[in-house]
């Protein structure tokens, strides 16, 4: 079976978003998506340096892949609103993730001026992309006002912890018909792989990509699980039991 | 409240004593916490704490990498102007000193942008010495209408200012400011300030406050060390990181930690800050402030700051010059210190990628 995962406007094999911060190189940002078969990958608009082809993030951007510019910086949603017109305008396309953050300490969202920001950008056109803490009114808010899916976070950015909010993540998969994807947090593939078997759409990763003492051999391993864990869930898991099933029913007389 | 209500909350604690207490058992466990509070920070700054650094450096090695990634910003300082009515003790540029002084005509600052901007450098930071006359804040807003065509970022290293003058230069383009308290201890102060309107301690100390209220993004703060004991600068350095970071949880706080260089004055350094001492202070407000911004400037050697990379450090600045309109004028101007790394940009970022780690030239743009 072929499980084509369509978002945006387009059709995508590969369930990995990629992030390109924190690497020791932009060189190797193509071996990392090919090595995860990822087609999805996110830029911060204010480390893009358009003059200085060297150091240009966008120069190494694979052909074919989709580029998802963030509005990383943004305090607010004036700011955030300013930033994906500006990478609009620098041709970046109209895939835009939602970053508001006016917590230095932590790096959560602020998911009010999320909400503010993402529907004016839909409103213009965009394909937008909220990073959000999870939490089921805002996400209901998301997709009444046109997001493209809603981004929650596992746990704080770049914590590696692992999917601290999964029951709050859950509910969203439950509650909401847009795409959820799991976004910061995630550490390990095994964590990825978890989020895609809840029925997560798609998983965003960098610090365990990017921090890794091999990013490429880490990046197929995403791929690995990501794949692992998407197949896992359409297979349909069998129901965990507390009690093993007893082999002499106490009901079946009642037959 | 301002930050002096933290800083004379410690004015009578025993920091000798508490230094005296600490075991290897305290420093080991502060090392491994989540989270360190105020006295664990000062613990790690201690001398029990020396016998710990490569343990400390590990884990602000991996601290940095996990919330920064193997990346390192650079940026460049530009002099404006050298006029100055201080007298700082410590400082070139003090009034007392007969050197040439000038200010740069806005040709000039279009020529020394022009020669900065070829080198691919984004983030530039300006400063003046205190002249109010000769250097206004509307010259300083004259010469951002000529940087902001080739800057994508721009700080100001400035005196202090009123809140609706930062609230003006950000209008204006401005988006970091710095400001070093230079001494915390306020009768060290006075003595090293002995004339002219930055003997204002307060007026100095709530200036990076006033600048996050007026809606600065970057913060940058820091002791002049050398002046006093290191240990506690560093501790009033680290509190105030913290006190502004609480406050206003938007701006990005950084610290700086400058060590005294050579300068037409020649007041010799009243404490000496070795390279151990130095290390310890980095690593101990990495542990403290795990996503706090740690500056590095080309006041230190070539061989210190590439071993400073991997130590917690996240900013650096490059093929610096610390005389006005020295970049295009060679022959010209007084040095405020004289640098100790000389390394143009070319040079920086090959050590970077040498050492594993990107150079970022560009970390924000103006909106
Ligand atoms: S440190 Fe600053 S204020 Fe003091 S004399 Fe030097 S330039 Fe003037």
């Amino acid at each position: 079976m072929k499980d084509i995962f369509k978002i945006g406007g387009r059709e995508l094999t590969s369930r990995l978003f990629l992030g390109t911060g924190k690497y020791s190189t932009n060189k190797i940002v193509p071996q990392v998506m090919e090595a995860a078969g990822s087609q999805v990958v996110t830029v911060a608009l204010r480390r893009v340096d358009i003059d200085f082809e060297e150091e240009n993030i966008l120069n190494y951007v694979p052909q074919g892949c989709v580029l998802m510019p963030n509005t990383s910086g943004a305090r607010n949603a004036q700011e955030a609103i300013r930033i994906a017109r500006l990478a609009k305008a620098a041709g970046c396309g109209n895939w835009v993730k939602i970053e508001v953050i006016s917590d230095n300490r932590y790096l959560l969202p602020d998911n009010y001026e999320t909400i503010k920001a993402t529907e004016v950008l839909a409103a213009e056109g965009f394909m937008v992309f909220p990073y959000i803490s999870p939490d089921l009114m805002v996400a209901k808010e998301l997709e009444k006002v046109g997001a493209a899916a809603v981004m929650p976070l596992g746990a704080p950015i770049g914590s590696n912890r692992g999917l601290k909010t999964k029951e709050l993540i859950r509910i969203l998969i439950e509650e909401i018909s847009l795409p959820v994807i799991v976004d910061a947090g995630i550490g390990r593939p095994s964590e990825a792989a978890e989020a895609m078997e809840m029925g997560a759409a798609a998983v965003l990763v960098n610090t365990a990509v990017a921090t890794a003492d091999d990013p490429v051999m880490m990046a197929r391993a995403f791929g690995l699980a990501v794949a692992a864990g998407r197949a896992a869930f359409l297979a349909g898991p069998g129901a965990t039991q507390q009690y093993a099933v007893a082999s002499s029913p106490l009901t079946g007389f009642l037959r | 409240m301002s930050f002096y209500d933290i800083y004379q909350s410690y004015r009578e604690f025993d920091f000798a004593g508490f230094f005296a207490g600490l075991t290897d058992q305290d420093i080991t466990r502060i090392i491994y916490k989540n989270r360190l509070s105020e006295l664990d920070y000062l613990a790690l700054l201690s001398p029990a704490a020396e016998s710990h650094l490569e343990e400390m450096a590990q884990r602000a090695h991996r601290l940095t990498v996990q919330h920064f990634g193997k990346v390192i910003f650079l940026y460049t300082p530009l002099y404006l102007a050298n006029y100055c009515v201080n007298r700082c003790v410590y400082c070139g540029f003090a009034a007392h000193n007969q050197i040439p002084r000038r200010k740069l005509t806005l040709a000039e600052v279009e020529e020394e942008a022009k020669l900065i901007a070829a080198t691919g450098l984004k983030h530039l930071l300006i400063l003046t010495g205190e002249s109010r006359q000769h250097s206004p804040v509307s010259y300083m807003k004259d010469c951002l209408e000529v940087l902001k065509k080739y800057f994508s970022s721009i700080s100001i290293e400035v005196y202090p200012l009123t809140e609706e003058e930062y609230a003006e230069l950000i209008a204006a383009g401005v988006d970091g400011m710095t400001m070093y308290q230079e001494v915390y201890n306020p009768e060290v102060y006075a003595e090293l300030h002995p004339a002219g309107p930055k003997r204002n301690y307060l007026f100095r100390l709530d200036a990076p406050e006033r600048a996050c209220r007026a809606g600065m993004r970057t913060i940058g703060l820091g002791a002049l060390l050398g002046l006093n004991d290191w240990r506690t600068e560093a501790f009033f350095t680290g509190l105030h990181a913290n006190y502004l970071q609480s406050r206003y949880t938007d701006v990005e706080v950084s610290i700086s930690p400058p060590r005294m260089r050579p300068h037409v004055g020649g007041f010799p350094p009243r404490v000496t800050v070795s390279d151990k001492n130095l290390v310890q202070y980095i690593l101990a407000y990495r542990l403290f402030m795990p996503r706090g911004g740690i500056t590095v400037s080309t006041r230190e050697s070539e061989e210190l700051r590439n071993r400073l990379v991997k130590l917690g450090v996240t900013r650096m600045s490059a093929a610096s010059c610390t005389a006005v309109g020295g970049r295009s004028h060679a022959e010209g101007g007084t040095n405020q210190f004289d640098i100790a790394d000389e390394r143009d940009v070319p040079a920086m970022v090959q050590m970077l990628y040498q050492q594993g780690y990107q150079p970022v030239f560009k970390d924000w743009q103006l909106l």
